[in-house]
């Protein structure tokens, strides 16, 4: 039996994350997840369905596949990374989204309100660092490429545990400067077993079915725009850490002794965030920077919309 | 090592009101009431007492045992681990003080039990509706409740396959087993690398069957008539009773946080 079970540390259940954050996540997942649809449906059609259904399951049944490491426990498959680099961005998000939906909807892995942020942790973010990183090495030798998917593996399980952390403490559930190292130390190893077995996955299928790495789905301009709005996510969580707060520790205790404050204050909505007692504290850099993201996040939604719309009645004809 | 039908739903088959709700009316007071127990305060323990009385009276409604409901909930408790640390940060009284110089607060203890307890009367509410919800009745709900058609039906689909490809990946990990024999005492195998490079094979060789499954019922599909939507003969209604029900558990839901916050 498995001792540390991979993807346990991922999945958050309710609870964990404050209703702000988790709407904030919401906001950004169903942007990305309305271009993935448009794009998957485009280029897959009808097949789309059993195509992606089928890799979901795929994903799910993958994650059984473990391999002994030492003292008795065990390394486990993720699959993100694989799923990104062979099926191309927008199809692995969308089968990655049927994952978590499934997960927590079947097994309670991972909570409801909270599915935004599991989406973006385990989906959106680790899977367009892992294909980025991967088509780094195009049209370089294979063994480079190999070497680049085993980075990008790695790199997209140590990503999805950092944001993960940031999350929890932006929420106030613990403290950054705790849970962030042993988050990123815990996954860093796991990182190792998952860049392994996601290399020999790839040597395999190289070696059996070389086609299916050659003609990937591509991501397109949208795939950018996804990098963008994550890398301002990230940027913007970590604002107040490079900017006069050094001290991870001292802003949580700060954010967390206003929580428990706030509770005084009647009918508010979101009582960690009410505005006036932020102050020049970091999170209302992190506030300003998320109503920012937010604003440039809708921007795209609605021109993802048209752009979507557009197609439509292209394919109409 | 094998998967069934059985080890995968967690629907409990029953014959209560409960279970005889429409499903969409399961899943939107389900939501609501996860919603509005998040924006409980902290340390609103008779509030906390009352919802998690309000999950248990349903369950006794739908005629399933609390504790198996308790027992599933469970599942979530791994993650407190990343929570464990509010215990010491958040400055307050100190409660206990512990090797290295840590001490628990009790503003942190009082907020380490309220997310604990939040994250369980959540997970209880998850796992309720699950038990009482049967999978492709939740999908049908969330269709209704205009989640993007596409992404239902791959849910759907990723569902229906589920079992197909535990099964294979059951199968490939029994080969794997009965190949990897060795005396006692001895290792069998190779080291690390080699070892992640046999289940990397097997992850290589799961998704190219895969690929070329979904092709196959992908052609099967098409010629039973496939258009790109999946249909069903199964048309969810909503009486009376579900309005009631819908209408009655969001406001109770709703009222939770509203007393919390006088």
């Amino acid at each position: 039996m498995t001792i540390f079970p991979a993807g346990i540390l991922m999945h958050i259940p309710d609870g964990f994350l404050n209703l702000f954050v988790s709407l904030a996540c919401w906001a950004i997942t169903l942007v990305v997840l309305g271009m993935a649809i448009a794009n998957t449906r485009r280029d897959f059609d009808e097949r789309l369905v059993p195509l992606a259904g089928i890799m979901a399951a795929f994903i799910f049944a993958a994650q059984m596949i473990n391999f002994p490491v030492a003292g008795g426990t065990s390394g486990h498959f993720i699959g993100a990374a694989l799923a990104f680099i062979v099926l191309g961005p927008w199809l692995g998000l969308l089968v990655m989204t049927a994952v978590i939906a499934v997960q927590a909807l079947l097994f309670q892995d991972g909570g409801i309100v909270v599915m935004g942020a599991n989406i973006l942790v385990m989906g959106i973010i680790p899977g367009f660092v892992a294909y980025y990183i991967y088509r780094l090495g195009r049209g370089r030798s294979w063994s480079f490429q190999l070497v680049l998917a085993g980075v990008a593996a790695w790199l997209s399980v140590v990503t999805a545990a950092t944001v993960v952390s940031l999350l929890l403490a932006f929420s106030g559930t613990s403290s950054l400067s705790v849970v962030l190292p042993a988050m990123v130390g815990v996954h860093a190893v796991i990182g190792i077993g998952e860049a392994l077995i996601t290399v020999a996955a790839l040597a395999f299928i190289h070696q059996v079915r070389p086609s299916l790495l050659s003609d990937g789905q591509e991501a397109g301009k949208g795939g950018w725009v996804v990098v963008g709005l994550a890398i301002a996510l990230v940027i913007v969580l970590f604002a107040p850490f490079a900017s006069g707060h050094p001290d991870g520790l001292e802003w949580v205790a700060e954010t967390t002794g206003f929580l428990g404050t706030a509770q005084d204050a009647p009918y508010s909505i979101l009582p960690d965030y009410t505005i006036p007692g932020l102050g020049e504290t970091g999170l209302s850099t992190i506030l300003a920077g998320v109503i920012g993201v937010l604003l440039v996040a809708g921007l795209v939604f609605l021109v993802a919309r048209l752009l979507q719309r557009r197609s439509q009645d292209a394919s109409t004809i | 090592m094998s998967f069934h039908a059985s080890t995968f739903d967690r629907y409990l088959a029953g014959d209560s009101a409960v279970h005889h709700l429409d499903p969409r009316v399961k899943v939107v007071v389900a939501v609501v009431f996860i919603v509005c127990i998040t924006l409980l305060p902290d340390g609103a323990w008779w509030l906390y007492a009352l919802s998690f009385a309000l999950v248990m009276g349903a369950t006794l409604a739908a005629e399933i045992s609390p504790w198996l409901i308790i027992r599933r909930s469970l599942v979530g408790l791994p993650f407190l681990l990343a929570a464990v640390t509010v215990l010491f940060t958040i400055p307050g009284n100190s409660l206990w003080t512990g090797p290295f110089g840590l001490t628990i607060t009790d503003a942190g203890a009082m907020r380490f039990g309220s997310i604990v307890l939040r994250s369980l009367i959540s997970l209880q509410t998850a796992v309720l509706l699950t038990a009482t919800t049967s999978f492709p009745d939740i999908l049908h709900a969330l269709r209704h409740l205009k989640v993007p058609d596409i992404l239902v039906s791959v849910i759907a689909f990723m569902y229906r396959y589920l079992f197909v490809l535990t099964d294979e990946v059951s199968r490939l990990l029994r080969g794997r087993a009965a190949r990897s024999a060795a005396l006692p005492g001895t290792k069998s195998g190779g080291n690390l690398g080699w070892r992640a490079s046999v289940a990397g094979n097997m992850a290589g060789q799961l998704m190219i069957r895969s690929l070329d499954r979904s092709d196959r019922v992908y052609q099967a599909m098409l010629a039973r008539g496939y258009r790109g939507q999946m249909l069903t003969l199964k048309p969810h209604e909503m009486r009376p009773l579900d309005w009631t029900v819908l209408v009655t558990g969001c406001l109770i839901a709703v009222i939770l946080p509203v007393i919390g916050r006088l």
